[in-house]
């Protein structure tokens, strides 16, 4: 699927980049997102990250708690629509106190055209806060960089999973006509 | 395409724990819910099992995370085939990154024991070990025998992964014995016994 005409000309995913690289995180679990791909392709390229694309989300959930038992730090980075798929793995993060920390980029939400989307990305931000995640939405693509530092710090230091919510303005709308 | 006979399944899970976890060396364990985290308390608890209680399906994707974030270390993965089911793709993330370190092991007995003993796919049919080596895994194979067990025993320890092995169990019942269940307990006790102080930094 082709994406929409401005995330790659965003400066965003770098600044999230420059932070996971700060956090000192070495596993980037991933499903595919347009809205994430320039973040991917950026992970991908780091000799000193093991980006590593998953069939489903809860299977970064899984993932992330190896690393953090191995003395490592992740990511996941995954679509609104992955969200619901995570929820029964995120009992385990809850049970163990597992640090987590996931960079959602919404759908279903800012101007989308995809009515499937929406009963998913609706109930993101909930779904998420009853499975115990602390959900830190942000709107501006300024704020952006901030809000994953400040996420990172409080998922590592206070052994908590946040999620950073993404909003679809940030993202941009996607473009069906290509 | 001929049909040929399943042989007979004789082997007790317990004794097949035990065989292996006699020889895990300083190896990282991760166990499935449910018998294959009772059957490795059962053969001697240790501090670097990490006993999965819940998150099913999540097994063998712990495996790989660990395996990842501990190169040196042999990741065994010992679980059911109900919980291998449940995480069927993560058998193609785990072929994709091909972790040396990372081996496999289903306790098959073909039925979900925790639940009333109801038939599951891989007494009807479903061949994990054919859906791993398809995937891609490095070594696969389906164990029936103490034989084949024995023969196997230097490869799931040794060979270069990721490996996958299906191995036949019968569903006789053990007695029940269960380890801790605190999930943070296991976690600070497991990640102290590999990393030390920096477990609490």
């Amino acid at each position: 699927m082709k994406t929409d005409q401005q995330s790659s000309s965003t400066i965003w995913p770098d600044q999230i980049f420059r932070v996971l690289k700060d956090t000192g995180i070495r596993q980037v679990a991933y499903v595919p997102d347009a809205g994430h791909s320039k973040l991917i392709n950026l992970c991908r390229a780091d000799k000193s990250m093991r980006a590593v694309s998953l069939t489903t989300e809860e299977e970064g959930i899984a993932m992330l708690a190896g690393a953090w038992l191995g003395g490592e730090r992740g990511v996941l980075l995954m679509q609104s629509s992955g969200v619901g798929n995570c929820i029964n793995m995120l009992g385990m993060i809850q049970e163990c106190r597992l640090p987590l920390l996931t960079l959602v980029t919404m759908r279903g939400q800012w101007g989308e055209f995809n009515p499937w989307q929406s009963p998913m990305g609706q109930g993101t931000p909930a779904a998420l806060e009853n499975a115990g995640v602390i959900v830190q939405p942000v709107d501006h693509a300024d704020e952006i960089g901030e809000t994953v530092a400040a996420a990172a710090r409080l998922a590592f230091s206070s052994y908590r999973p946040v999620a950073v919510l993404i909003s679809q303005r940030v993202i941009g709308f996607k473009n069906w006509s290509k | 395409m001929a049909v040929t006979k399943k042989p007979k399944i004789t082997l007790e899970r317990r004794d097949v724990m035990t065989t292996i976890l006699r020889e895990r060396g300083d190896a990282l364990l991760v166990t499935g819910l449910g018998s294959s985290t009772y059957d490795a308390y059962a053969t001697g608890d240790h501090h670097l099992n990490f006993y999965l209680w819940g998150a099913m399906g999540g097994a063998a994707m712990i495996g790989l995370g660990l395996a990842l974030a501990q190169p040196k270390r042999r990741v065994l993965v010992i679980t059911g085939d109900g919980e291998m089911l449940m995480g069927l793709g993560s058998l193609a993330t785990i072929a994709v990154e091909k972790p040396k370190n990372l081996a496999i092991i289903v306790l098959d007995n073909q039925h979900y024991g925790e639940t009333g003993m109801q038939q599951a796919h891989t007494g009807r049919g479903v061949d994990l070990a054919g859906i791993a080596k398809a995937a891609g895994f490095a070594a696969t194979g389906t164990l029936y025998t103490a034989q084949q067990l024995k023969t196997w025993l230097p490869k799931i320890h040794k060979a270069a992964g990721p490996l996958f092995a299906s191995i036949k169990v019968t569903t006789n019942p053990v007695p029940m014995v269960l380890p801790l269940r605190d999930g943070t307990a296991i976690k600070h006790r497991f990640r102290e016994a590999l990393l030390g102080a920096k477990a609490f930094e």
